[in-house]
């Protein structure tokens, strides 16, 4: 990076920052700190749902995940439009009539206090983890492949976002991620003309050798349930996760409660339902056509350079240095073959095509060996190295390839991804202890003033638990899956406390109650004793919670504490 | 809604309010009610899935 990159990349991030806080400066209302500008457009809403779900790992390891494994990722993403169809005509509209802050007000009003109470604290438990990783997971990497400090990375990124989600509210972070989301999709779309000119062929050629090598299987029907994406897998399990990150997640909530109208809400919905499965494919093909580039290009053997060479350089590492050299004359050999095959594919000799596309398939396969035989050794020299590179993929192409302003630009795209869904999240824990805990039971009666300075002093007491967790995840490993598999874990009751609140109108609040902390146990139970992907844990806690509540309510009888139901019956 | 809370505490179920004109009209052309705006949103989530399983077997 040149000075012109550092120009770019704090103009934009600060500027947007800076520009947040003054527009929105002076709201001392509660509605307007904690739900937003009241006059939002569906465009406005729409982005700022995509800005929050979009975090800076979406941007850096999504195109990772197209260069290694190809477009199958995008399946992940088939259950949303359907998920965001049913939050559009159930959830929402009930949301917007009873006029709630947080998710978690309507749960107490469909039921009790005691469980809106229990739906806040796990949402507040598991967001609150994993506020910590929004910083700390693009940090390292960003860090790492820049030269910067990762403490200083960390506290200089979650500073600026703390700033202006505690100063401007739920109004600035929905201003701030409509401009974060222009320097992000201006950063890409350039990244990706770039990468489509820089390419020694052309995009239909290009295709081919990504189709030959089994980087475009975008869709598979196949009812394995080994493969980990699938179009069932996909449409089944991101339905359930959509629904619940959607349609119970106050980070998400917060951005379409607000608005104009329950039409705009739901239009800005409906944007994301259309646009998002486009959106992801892009990303993916950008990771795919990086793949392409590299098979003329000369890649280093190990993307996270800045790990490879600090043992390379080392007299000890001879054995690294000697892989280098082995995989550049595999290289070389490779891109030999496969401006062979593509030649054969366009001059339309089939058998041609069918023999080069063979032998440039076995040198790809004889490069890939000696890049495993890299990792291993990298790992031998250093057990404490991640071996997985891939998130390291496309900053390693935007550093090397990418014209100086252009490269500032994607740097802010990153910082801007990483800031967008982070305050987000800090709005929505500031909210949720606000309105959820502090209103409801340390402070019934008090003026918008006072709670709009709790609710600043949450958002910061928030922003310092995330900070302190970034800054405490340097040490720790598998961190990120620590995050999924807690994020896991409580999903599936989550949503079904909201499932049963819509559709299983006869249950009542004690049932629902005791039925959530009973599945949640057993979740927890199955989790230490079982040995299976804890993707399972959040259908078997929803199953679970949705089962138990039918059967306490069976003995439990008519719950009179929940005669507000009758209200929520009359709002649909 | 205090109307509707009233009538539950009094015993009696509450009378189901119309919907809103805002929860009926999209404002959109072509697409005037919602149930036609979720069957767009359905038939471009295919199309999508279409293109992309094309896509697919072009390039196999």
């Amino acid at each position: 990076m040149n000075a012109l990159d550092f120009l770019v990349v704090i103009v934009s991030m600060v500027g947007i920052a800076a520009y947040g806080v003054w527009k929105t400066k002076g709201k001392r209302n509660l509605d307007g700190y904690l739900k937003g500008d009241p006059s939002m457009q569906w465009m406005g809403i729409g982005i700022s749902v995509m800005a929050t779900q979009a975090s800076a790992i979406t941007f850096i390891s999504t195109p990772g995940q197209g260069f290694d494994s190809g477009l199958g990722f995008v399946q992940n993403y088939f259950g949303m439009p359907l998920a965001l169809i049913l939050i559009s005509a159930v959830f929402l509209p009930v949301y917007r009539r009873l006029n709630v802050f947080t998710a978690y007000e309507f749960l107490g009003r469909r039921f009790n206090a005691r469980t809106r109470l229990l739906g806040a604290a796990l949402f507040l438990l598991q967001r609150g983890l994993a506020a910590g990783i929004t910083i700390y997971a693009p940090a390292i990497i960003l860090s790492t492949v820049l030269g910067w400090r990762l403490d200083l990375t960390i506290i200089l990124s979650g500073c600026v976002v703390i700033v202006y989600t505690v100063l401007g509210g739920s109004q600035a972070v929905s201003l701030t991620q409509k401009y974060q989301m222009a320097v992000i999709f201006g950063g890409m779309v350039l990244a990706f003309v770039i990468l489509v000119v820089k390419l020694p062929i052309g995009l239909t050629d290009a295709l081919t050798i990504a189709g030959g090598c089994n980087k475009l299987e975008a869709v598979d029907f196949s009812l394995n349930i080994q493969k980990r994406y699938t179009f069932w897998s996909g449409l089944l399990g991101g339905f359930f996760l959509s629904l619940s990150y959607f349609g119970t997640d106050q980070s998400q909530v917060q951005r379409y409660i607000t608005g104009a109208s329950l039409r705009e809400s739901r239009l800005g919905l409906m944007f994301n339902a259309v646009f998002k499965i486009p959106m992801q494919f892009l990303i993916l093909l950008l990771g795919v056509l990086v793949f392409v580039f590299f098979q003329f290009e000369a890649p280093p053997v190990f993307f996270n350079e800045a790990a490879w060479k600090a043992r390379s350089v080392r007299e000890s590492g001879s054995e690294l240095r000697a892989i280098e050299q082995e995989y550049a004359q595999a290289h070389e050999r490779k891109r030999e073959r496969m401006i062979a095959w593509v030649e054969a594919a366009r001059a339309g000799d089939a058998p041609a095509e069918a023999r080069a596309r063979e032998q440039a398939l076995e040198a790809l396969q004889r490069s890939a060996a000696i890049r495993e035989a890299g990792k291993a050794a990298l790992l031998k020299a250093a057990p404490q190295a991640s071996s997985n590179d891939a998130d390291y993929v496309f900053i390693a192409f935007v550093l090397k390839y990418l014209p100086h302003g252009v490269v500032g630009l994607l740097i802010a795209a990153f910082f801007a991804a990483a800031l967008s869904s982070k305050a987000a999240e800090l709005n929505a824990l500031g909210s949720t202890t606000t309105v959820d805990f502090y209103r409801h039971i340390v402070k019934k009666e008090a003026g918008d003033a006072h709670y709009v300075a709790a609710s600043k002093w949450f958002t910061f007491f928030w922003g310092l638990v995330a900070l302190a967790f970034a800054l405490f995840a340097n040490l720790a490993e598998n961190l990120i899956q620590a995050i999924n598999i807690i994020g896991s874990i409580f999903y599936g009751v989550v949503l079904a406390l909201f499932l049963v609140a819509f559709f299983l109108r006869r249950v009542g609040g004690r049932a629902v109650f005791w039925a959530a902390l009973g599945a949640q146990l057993l979740v927890f139970a199955l989790y230490f004793t079982l040995n299976i992907s804890y993707l399972w844990y959040n259908l078997i806690g929803c199953a679970a919670c949705v089962l138990f509540s039918l059967i306490l309510q069976a003995l439990f009888g008519p719950d009179p504490e929940s005669s507000s139901r009758e209200a929520i019956q009359g709002c649909r | 809604m205090k109307s509707t809370a009233a009538a539950s505490e009094s015993g009696r179920r509450a009378p189901v309010p119309a919907p809103p004109a805002e929860e009926k009209e999209t404002g959109l052309p072509m697409l005037h009610t919602w149930n036609g705006v979720y069957l767009a949103v359905f038939g471009c989530f295919l199309f999508w899935v279409s293109l992309l399983y094309l896509l697919s077997v072009s390039f196999l």
